[in-house]
């Protein structure tokens, strides 16, 4: 079950009765989403973003039209079995909040019936995936998460067959832009070794523009206004519409689609505590850029030292170091990290691995160069 | 001697805690009805409750038949049934089956009600996550809505429990067996201690049923639901 499978959608309409002619929730919808890609349902509210999805699990039948998933036509498939094979992340979560975190995740694979070894394992493998440990938190209940944390427990809920497909109608629509930013990193990293087949439901531009691999931006009446990468989107608006739902600032907007991990860090001079501090300031000095950044013996960044503030002679200490800088993951957009910078004293970010170990660093001025070039081959 | 001298004296008399028409055996008698109507009422009112509360169909139906069920008196529900039971059995048609039936009639609007209400309230997100996970409507039905109705339906059940148990005490009057007999009969032998001592054991009997019912649901109640988002539900299904 785990091959991923394409979703197309050919002249798909869905109109609920007693409403309009012209007025449906979705009008002839045709796009295909190839397997193991992602692809972004984007526009404002009540333009039949969730509609759209629910098709796919038919969970609502289209009025005209076919949907394929694979190859199979969706109206010809059990709906039992077919959602079996489709994982849904619900708008609002939808958790059972009588079972278990470990219960709720496992729900697929017991409809199928798995045995408890198999089931239990698949879940603690899961729950580590989405950041979750699985010791602390599989025989918790929903009411005793965070909103964040029932989020993770949805995802990992829709992964647990290890379904080809995934619906997610916005996954992390309920949490702070914080939170949202890391689920939003942790799921991108997830997709990479996954490859699914992904619809992603949101109604946030940026969140549209950095999950997508495709963008499928809808307007009112559930028209499809424009189809195609990121990129394609904001260099060229199909339609008043799509320039103005995408917003004046696309151009910075297109820096969102460059990530951390496209630019190659740079090094600084780096140092433990109880190093030898003359030494390092002898380094910190000979090196154009006037900081030294401290680390502990793992890796992970304890903070600056001023190149003038190093001590001539004893030990680095920990005590020396502000810790000033944005940390930035390599799936960081650029955006984010330029807007981190220019509000950082260091105006460099440390870019760490996902056990927070330093990598290096990220200057605004690597971020502006790398974005030059492209700038000037779309004029 | 007062009421209350004369109650205990009655109370404490162990010749009314042996034989036949002892307390014990009226108690069991009382509680064997109670419960026979109960398990009837809710055989017939849970399944009901769950149709409703699952489809969203005959809601307002269900509603008006439990308001009529709740307004009739029980009293009135014996007369119009006694004469049929009376000439399909002319034994136990006059002294069992008019309460009992008296008992499930009014047992099933409280059960009916909250298990529609415990079941059509389950949040719509949830039964939806349900449904595309691919379950089953059964499957809906038995690991989602019924569990999570669970503490409505318990509720339902304890107010039939109380009600059953208070209208058990009129069979008596009938020539039926339970706690009754001892207000019939104190009545007719103007016993006081005897009248007061059997209102003391329907009421305690209520209390020890409503006691045993909180703590069963609590017992059974899942864990993730002892909060105040339950305490919510629960609320909206009162
Ligand atoms: N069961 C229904 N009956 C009638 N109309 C409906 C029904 N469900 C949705 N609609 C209408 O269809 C349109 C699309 O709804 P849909 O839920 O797909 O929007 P959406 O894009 O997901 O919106 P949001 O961003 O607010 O979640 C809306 O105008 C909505 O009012
Ligand atoms: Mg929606």
């Amino acid at each position: 079950m785990s091959r991923a499978a394409r979703v197309v959608f050919e002249h798909v309409s869905k109109r609920y009765p007693g409403t309009a002619e012209g007025s449906g929730a979705v009008d002839d919808l045709s796009l295909e989403v190839p397997a193991g890609t992602t692809c972004v349902l984007v526009g404002p509210s009540g333009c039949g973003k969730t509609t759209t999805l629910k098709l796919v699990n038919r969970l609502i039948e289209p009025t005209s039209g076919r949907i394929l998933v694979g190859d199979r036509d969706v109206a010809g498939r059990d709906p039992i079995v077919l959602r079996r094979e489709i994982g849904y992340v619900i708008q609002q979560v939808g958790l059972f909040p009588h079972q278990t975190v470990g219960q709720n995740v496992e729900t697929v694979p017991r409809l199928l019936g798995w045995d408890s070894g198999r089931r239990r394992a698949r879940t603690d493998e899961l729950l580590e995936l989405v950041g979750l440990p699985a010791a602390r938190y599989r025989d918790r209940y929903p009411a005793a998460l965070s909103g964040g944390e029932r989020q993770r427990v949805g995802v990992a809920r829709a992964l647990a067959a290890d379904p080809p497909v995934l619906l997610m109608d916005e996954p992390f629509g309920a949490v702070d832009p914080l939170v949202r930013e890391r689920l939003q990193n942790e799921l991108l990293s997830i997709q990479e070794g996954l490859a699914k087949t992904i619809l992603f439901v949101t109604h946030d531009i940026d969140e549209a523009i950095k999950m997508g691999d495709r963008v499928a931006v809808l307007e009112g009446g559930g028209r499809l206004a424009q189809f195609g990468t990121p990129d394609e989107i904001l260099a060229n608006p199909a339609s008043d519409f799509v320039a103005r739902f995408v917003g004046a600032d696309r151009g910075l907007k297109r820096l969102a689609l460059a990530r951390v991990g496209d630019l190659q860090p740079a090094d600084v001079t780096i140092a433990h505590p109880g190093d030898s501090a003359a030494d390092a300031r002898a380094r910190v000095v000979a090196d154009p850029f006037p900081y030294l950044l401290l680390l502990y013996a793992d890796g992970q960044p304890i903070g600056w030292i001023g190149g003038k503030d190093v001590p001539g002679d004893g030990e680095l200490a920990e005590s020396m170091a502000v810790s000033a800088s944005p940390l930035l993951d390599r799936h960081t957009t650029l955006k984010d990290a330029l807007s981190m910078l220019l509000a950082s004293s260091v105006q460099a970010g440390i870019v760490v691995d996902r056990r927070g170990a330093y990598q290096g660093i990220v200057t605004a001025d690597m971020i502006t160069e790398r974005m030059r070039p492209a700038a000037e081959s779309r004029s | 001697m007062n009421l209350v001298e004369a109650t205990i004296a009655w109370l404490a008399d162990p010749a009314h805690w042996s034989g036949v028409s002892g307390i014990p055996a009226r108690m069991l008698e009382h509680v064997a009805l109670s419960g026979a109507a109960l398990l009837i009422a809710a055989g017939i009112a849970i399944p009901i409750g769950v149709w409703i509360g699952h489809t969203g169909r005959g809601v307002a139906l269900a509603a008006n038949v439990a308001n009529v069920g709740r307004a009739l008196p029980s009293l009135a529900v014996i007369g119009i049934v006694l004469p049929i039971t009376a000439a399909i059995d002319p034994q136990a048609g006059f002294k069992l089956y008019p309460t009992l039936v008296a008992m499930v009639i009014l047992a099933i609007p409280p059960i009916l009600v909250n298990t529609q209400t415990g079941v059509g309230g389950v949040d719509a997100e949830v039964v939806e996550a349900a449904r595309a996970m691919g379950m089953w409507p059964g499957q809906v039905v038995g690991r989602v809505e019924l569990p999570l109705a669970m503490p409505a339906i318990a509720a339902g059940l304890r107010s039939a429990a109380v009600q059953v148990i208070a209208t058990a005490t009129l069979g008596a009057i009938f020539g039926g067996g339970g706690l009754g007999r001892f207000l019939v009969e104190g009545i007719a032998q103007q016993d006081d201690g005897m009248i007061f001592g059997g209102v003391v054991l329907v009421a305690g009997l209520a209390l020890a049923v409503e006691g045993a019912f909180v703590l069963g649901e609590a017992s059974l109640r899942s864990p993730g639901l002892r909060d105040a988002a339950v305490r919510g539900a629960a609320a909206r299904a009162a």
